[in-house]
């Protein structure tokens, strides 16, 4: 974590015009105002002076104050986060509950034509850009619309988190359709494919011969041998695909009018705000960190075989 | 077979039988139908990128001022009378889409090769280092690669990306930068699965007797032991072409990868957003070739695993 903590601050401290960049332009401001600016600011010490004293900012929650939205960073994030975890939460749930069970189909009836348009479902879906597929579903169900028997037709908003500002579940739930659909594509694709290979290679093992020949049934079987085990690398790489969903959220947000972190992030990119950067890479790199960590817990509470020292 | 058991040259011997042969590797390739489809597609669309200047009906970055009046022209196929001679239309400014896409493999395509040869000189050089040394070496080299690991790939990208543009233009994220970036950034897979190759290669008994010779160390990684560990390092690289340029279209979408005018697929989508309603096709197709030539490479990268290794997964 430290370490990352230096090469971004490496990264985004060489970033040109920094902070000030706004101050330079204007004419009323002159070059001894800016080195004024800059002793206040502490910019005139060592990079090393400037890099410990930010970090020990960051240890105690203060990531420093956003240029281009005037509001401390870590304010300025925790704002856009339940937006993004909604998103993401919704995603998820999503991905795992359509992705595990396409794999437990496609493995079970293996080489069926069921299989077949999994499997080949699962690679379109890795090989589908993110933010063109959200294109293509504001095309389908936002511009033009899916017509239905009887005149009805199916339109969908694409863009914000809802109409107004008063709470309405149907409402927040209609806009979420499209964003939480994007978003899942991939999680589908990848857990599908993990989830059959891996059930597959349950099914083939000696454990799960002697409980057939014991007289169970295939059932029986399955859903008390067989998934249980399956699962677990599963689980694993459902932890490990956390990060990845994060940057699909950059997309998703942008182009759905999201108010949530990607999309912050983005403008925080269109306009130079360091500080805000900084603080989503931090918190991003924390995220993969942290399910990196989660991941090899639950693969040693979920595997006994796995002793780690 | 243990090393001390073996004479000098045997260990030619038992280098050679690591080496798939070439006949089984063809035999399994072309069994998977699916991997030769994306083989057939991918030449198609190389082919399409080698001859674009002679395949495309217009200049791709002309303005067809004649049709052309401040709404872009829709395809022939849906409207003849006013495609003005446009097989898939135009843009929001009048830029002919088919000579665009045309144009845009190249970019597109290069990238992912060039990228990906990058990715791989990075990467086996510091996974072969770990794991033919091992030790401190190996330890350092892992964790360097850990910690890039941790960085979330795509905001990092977006983030130098848009460092090299604020610093001077953004015309200064030319090819070559994007290619560099997108290389630097993606070696790490490649990094573990040479380190993991090595560590049991080199106590083979090829390995030993290449050393008992008195070959050095660089000519027994290079030499000796990286063709040995070529099987994943060419399933990995194949996987990567798809996965580069998926990436390198989204950097283009978002502004931040291949600047216009130079078309790339992912900045021929920049502006589809907001002319959504009116010009379906300026969204559709430059996605459909993006989807189509991932899915072809993917189907490759899945046929050359499945002929180098069936057991590998």
């Amino acid at each position: 974590m430290l370490a990352i903590s230096v090469i971004l601050y490496g990264i985004l401290y060489n970033m040109p015009g920094g902070p000030l960049a706004p101050y330079l332009q204007n004419p009323h401001i002159t070059p001894a105002d800016i080195a004024r600016l800059k002793h206040n600011l502490g910019m005139d010490q060592p990079v090393p002076i400037q890099y410990l004293k930010w970090l020990g900012h960051v240890l105690i929650g203060d990531f420093g104050y956003s240029t281009s939205n005037s509001e401390p960073v870590l304010q300025a994030l925790l704002e856009r986060l339940p937006a993004t975890l909604e998103l993401m939460g919704a995603s998820l749930s999503v991905s795992i509950l359509i992705g595990v069970g396409a794999g437990i189909i496609s493995a079970v009836y293996r080489y069926s034509v069921l299989d077949y348009v999994i499997t080949t479902g699962a690679f379109f879906g890795q090989a589908m850009p993110v933010f063109w597929f959200a294109l293509m579903m504001q095309l389908a169900f936002a511009v033009h619309g899916i017509p239905l028997p009887g005149g009805y037709q199916i339109q969908l908003p694409s863009a914000g988190i809802a109409s107004s500002d008063t709470f309405d579940l149907g409402d927040r739930l209609v806009h979420l359709i499209l964003p939480a659909a994007v978003l899942s594509l991939l999680g589908i694709a990848t857990y599908s494919r993990f989830m059959r290979s891996s059930l597959l290679e349950v099914l083939g093992t000696d454990y799960m011969r002697t409980a057939a020949a014991k007289g169970l049934s295939f059932r029986a079987i399955l859903f008390k041998h067989g998934l249980k085990n399956a699962l677990i690398p599963v689980v694993t790489v459902i932890a490990l695909s956390l990060p990845g969903l994060l940057a699909g959220a950059i997309f998703t947000e942008t182009i759905f009018a999201w108010p949530g972190m990607g999309r912050l992030f983005i403008n925080a990119l269109y306009q130079s705000d360091l500080a805000l950067l900084m603080g989503y890479l931090l918190l991003v790199a924390f995220l993969v960190v942290f399910s990196n960590l989660l991941a090899d817990v639950l693969y040693a509470w979920l595997d006994p075989r796995v002793k780690y020292d | 077979m243990s090393a001390s058991s073996v004479p000098m040259g045997a260990g030619v011997i038992v280098e050679d039988d690591l080496h798939l042969s070439k006949v089984t590797f063809w035999r399994r390739l072309r069994r998977h139908k699916l991997a030769i489809m994306g083989i057939v597609v991918l030449t198609l669309m190389v082919l399409a990128a080698a001859l674009a200047k002679q395949l495309a009906p217009f200049d791709p970055n002309a303005i067809d001022n004649v049709h052309w009046q401040g709404t872009p022209l829709p395809p022939c196929f849906q409207d003849a009378a006013q495609c003005g001679g446009h097989t898939l239309g135009t843009d929001e400014v009048g830029r002919d889409m088919l000579s665009r896409m045309l144009f845009g493999a190249r970019v597109s395509l290069a990238v992912g090769l060039f990228a990906v040869i990058m990715e791989l000189l990075i990467g086996s050089t510091l996974g072969a280092v770990a794991g033919y040394y091992g030790g401190w070496i190996d330890y350092a080299l892992m964790r360097l690669t850990d910690v890039f690991l941790s960085i979330p790939l795509l905001p990092l990208l977006l983030v130098l990306t848009g460092i090299v543009a604020a610093s001077s233009t953004k015309a200064a994220l030319s090819f070559g930068v994007i290619v560099i970036i997108i290389g630097s950034l993606s070696w790490m897979p490649v990094a573990r699965l040479v380190r993991a190759s090595f560590l049991s290669l080199r106590e083979r008994e090829f390995a030993e007797a290449a050393r008992a010779v008195g070959n050095n160390d660089g000519r027994i990684i290079f030499r000796h032991l990286l063709p040995n560990a070529i099987a994943p390092i060419v399933v990995q690289g194949t996987l990567d072409v798809a996965n580069v340029i998926l990436l390198e279209s989204g950097l283009s979408y978002l502004g931040y990868g291949i600047q216009p005018p130079t078309a790339s697929w992912g900045n021929m989508l920049a502006n589809a957003q907001s002319n959504l309603s009116v010009a379906w096709w300026a969204a559709v197709f430059p996605g459909l070739c993006i989807l189509v030539t991932a899915l072809a490479i993917n189907y490759i990268g899945d046929g050359l695993r499945d002929a180098l290794d069936p057991n590998m997964g």
